[in-house]
């Protein structure tokens, strides 16, 4: 047998401490049990962004030796990073997992969804999420949000019932107690859990510091083909950039979120490694959302009105 | 003040303190929390400007910072706070999550909400108006939660020019008051959260305090303890069984160890069985330890095959609860729908959901003078009140006061889910029961 403890807290008064980092990972863990025992069919969504590998490591050490009990869910906006899609088709493989993919495209394709003048396409991922869930039946659908990232993301719960149309009311929200969940729901209806609530963007970089996690190569500096658009660097490509009027130019950048390539912005940054990432997000003066998500800012309660119509 | 990138050069070093607010209307609880947010450096620049621009096109002069907690719609056209939203903030020492809480009192359900999982409530107070009733209510809730710490915090002294006097009576009137409730720390510490007296800076105004600031008390008072020394219970809540090539025979109890330490070789009983082992092992998220303590998730393999499934709980044989079907309670309504004497519910209580029914409403608390109501036949919304509840299979329930986690229950309405009552087991407000000598036999002592 090993010695007692990995990440014994030191210079704290109590003998049993533990890290901040610990006590979030234990929470999480914890989340992804009651899930597990009392859901039928839940459902990881994932998009290879940095808060769902976070996810999938929290899940595949919360079931260890064992593997994750869940599935896991892409939406595909058709605008996502190769890098990202890649990352995402290895884990699935490493892990022997098995993956539903929602696609935008063929929902515009099939002329179910029309394409914005604007050609944003984060707030098209609502109906074909929905619709994945009400077919595939999925009861519990974690997600990746956190209460850090937006003042309507503060007021989530960990668990937050969605009516048979996936809506979130936050007026009529269920009290959420001590570490008691509450995740009965009437067959249609489904609940949204987030593990990682309780997490900040520092947190979760510092746990993939901590546990050596892999992540897609575009969240570290590299050098890359981008234009401004409304004060935001977005890669150029076919999805529908740059414009007539907007010059294409090197830079080095790095991305703080992965989303959709038409509103997800980069940052100007010679990050290369995780200890120079931590640094920068530390003395960053910009929230990740604010810095590089172009949906936020559409209003004042973008964030609240996409997730009343069944957003993450 | 340190500034944020001194803040994160130690981040390893940082332990975890979950906090609520409370305090009336116009306390000023939203400026404190700004104050707060503002002078540890944790509101970024894209969140200041956002506020600001709203406010300039509101025609505000200065930046109203309640807009920053205030996040629904609903909220900001009413310029109230409705439901509990949770901050996050970091100094060099310690990481912060605060349950920011609403002070209506019809929220009285979102106080107990926030103070549910608080190490620390504070409780703010105008110096100006001194405890009145919304203070009682809030430290009657702080309590029955039995959040371990309580801060005082005596707002708004720039209008009462710095007296020390004012401060004193107010901090002696609350702190008697609270203590008789079962209070077991309370600091009181004179502010002025709009000039930023003693919140993060201490004050040029007042030499006659000694004491610390509230964001350097925060930073210090002790956490975790209770959870460690209490006797180790471990709510069983998933079988990881993987029936794999490489694990053929592996059996493990995930959970996460509610309160005390568990030892590789200590003899356990498991409840409701009965029946004992010893545990052969402890795997903490893939590594194998011979000791974990709570709050951590971990796995625990058994030296025997017995049959234990989620629900069931593993507690040395030393000193195992005692299990029940008769739970008596103090819970708080937190539905719309009333819960009356007679009511068919579902109660969970850790990983344990069991059929049960309302035997008995003994009395409903009256929070503004914590007079009781006898058999008020039912308990409304906000409502506190004590319970009589038969339950279907017996349960390992310790007393609330002994532990937080395995005291704690939840009523939920079997027809339509909703979490109709938060419950804690056993009696109400300690010091009274341990000190008042005609305690009655129901424990019943509000």
């Amino acid at each position: 047998m090993t010695a007692t403890v990995a990440h014994v807290h030191e210079g704290t008064d109590a003998p049993y401490a533990l890290s901040h980092l610990d006590a979030l990972e234990s929470e999480a863990v914890h989340i992804f049990r009651e899930v597990a025992g009392e859901f039928e069919k839940p459902v990881i969504l994932f998009s290879g962004g940095k808060d769902s590998i976070v996810m999938l490591h929290l899940a595949l050490k919360a079931f260890a030796p064992a593997p994750v009990p869940f599935t896991l869910l892409h939406v595909d906006t058709g605008h996502n990073f190769p890098e990202v899609l890649d990352y995402r088709d290895r884990a699935v493989a490493q892990h022997n997992l098995r993956l539903h993919v929602a696609s935008v495209q063929e929902y515009i394709d099939a002329g179910k969804l029309r394409e914005r003048p604007d050609g944003v396409r984060n707030p098209l991922q609502t109906v074909p999420l929905t619709e994945a869930i009400q077919q595939l039946k999925f009861d519990a659908v974690f997600g990746g949000g956190r209460r850090d990232e937006e003042k309507a993301r503060a007021k989530e719960r960990v668990f937050s019932l969605r009516d048979e149309f996936s809506q979130w009311d936050p007026r009529r929200q269920r009290p959420e107690l001590w570490q008691l969940y509450n995740g009965r729901h009437a067959p249609g209806e489904h609940v949204r859990v987030f593990p990682l609530s309780n997490w900040t963007e520092l947190d979760v970089w510092q746990y993939i510091a901590r546990e050596g996690i892999e992540l897609p190569e575009i969240y570290f500096a590299h050098e890359r083909e981008v234009f401004q658009r409304n004060g935001m660097w977005l890669t150029a490509g076919e999805w529908g950039g740059p414009k007539e009027g907007e010059t294409p130019q090197k830079r080095l950048i790095r991305y703080r979120t992965v989303g959709d390539m038409s509103c997800t912005g980069a940052v100007d940054s010679d990050a290369t490694t995780l200890d120079a990432v931590i640094t920068e997000i530390a003395a960053s003066r910009l929230t990740e959302r604010g810095a590089t998500r172009a949906d936020d800012k559409m209003s004042e309660a973008a964030m609240e009105d996409r997730k009343r119509e069944g957003y993450f | 003040m340190t500034s944020t990138t001194e803040q994160f050069a130690d981040v390893s070093a940082t332990t975890l303190l979950r906090f609520a607010t409370a305090g009336s209307v116009d306390d000023g609880k939203s400026t404190l929390v700004g104050r707060l947010l503002h002078d540890s450096k944790s509101v970024l620049t894209d969140q200041l400007e956002a506020v600001e621009a709203v406010s300039a096109q509101r025609g505000q002069d200065t930046p109203d910072l309640a807009l920053l907690t205030d996040g629904l719609r609903a909220e900001r056209e009413q310029g109230i706070t409705i439901d509990v939203a949770y901050r996050y903030f970091a100094t060099a020492r310690r990481r912060f999550i605060l349950a920011d809480t609403p002070g209506h009192v019809q929220y009285t359900r979102n106080m107990v909400t926030g103070a549910s999982t608080a190490d620390l409530a504070v409780v703010l107070v105008d110096a100006r108006n001194g405890v009145i009733e919304q203070t009682r209510r809030h430290a009657a809730v702080a309590a029955l939660l039995r959040v371990p710490h309580v801060v005082l915090a005596v707002n708004k002294m720039d209008l009462v020019d710095y007296e020390e006097s004012v401060f004193a009576s107010i901090a002696e009137e609350f702190t008697a008051y609270a203590s008789d409730l079962g209070v077991p720390e309370i600091t009181a510490i004179p502010i002025s959260a709009l000039a930023g007296d003693n919140v993060v800076e201490p004050s040029a105004h007042m030499d006659w305090y000694g004491g610390p600031t509230v964001l350097e008390h925060l930073e210090t008072v002790p956490v975790s303890h209770d959870l460690t020394t209490c006797p180790a219970r471990f709510p069983v809540q998933y079988v990881i069984r993987p029936q794999t090539a490489e694990h053929p025979d592996y059996r493990g109890y995930a959970g996460q160890i509610a309160s005390g330490v568990l030892r590789v070789g200590e003899p356990v009983t498991v409840l409701p069985s009965g029946r004992t082992s010893v545990i052969a092992g402890i795997d903490a998220l893939g590594e194998s330890v011979d000791i974990a303590w709570a709050p951590q998730s971990v796995t625990v393999r058994l030296a025997d095959d017995i049959d234990i499934s989620r629900g069931d709980l593993i507690a040395p044989s030393a000193n195992p609860p005692a299990t029940t079907q008769d739970v008596v309670a103090t819970v708080c309504h937190v539905a719309d729908q009333p819960l009356a004497v007679g009511a068919r519910v579902l109660l969970k209580h850790t990983t344990r959901t069991v059929k049960a029914i309302v035997k008995e409403i003994p009395s409903r608390l009256t929070l503004d003078d914590l007079s009781q109501h006898p058999n008020p036949g039912q308990l409304v919304a906000n409502d506190i009140g004590r319970v009589v509840v038969r339950t279907a299979e017996p349960l390992a329930l310790d007393a609330y006061a002994d532990s937080r986690r395995t005291g704690s229950f939840l009523l939920i309405d079997p027809a339509d889910g909703t979490t109709l009552a938060a419950g804690m087991a056993g009696e109400s407000f300690a010091s009274q029961a341990r000190t008042t000598v005609q305690a009655d036999d129901e424990g019943w002592d509000f």
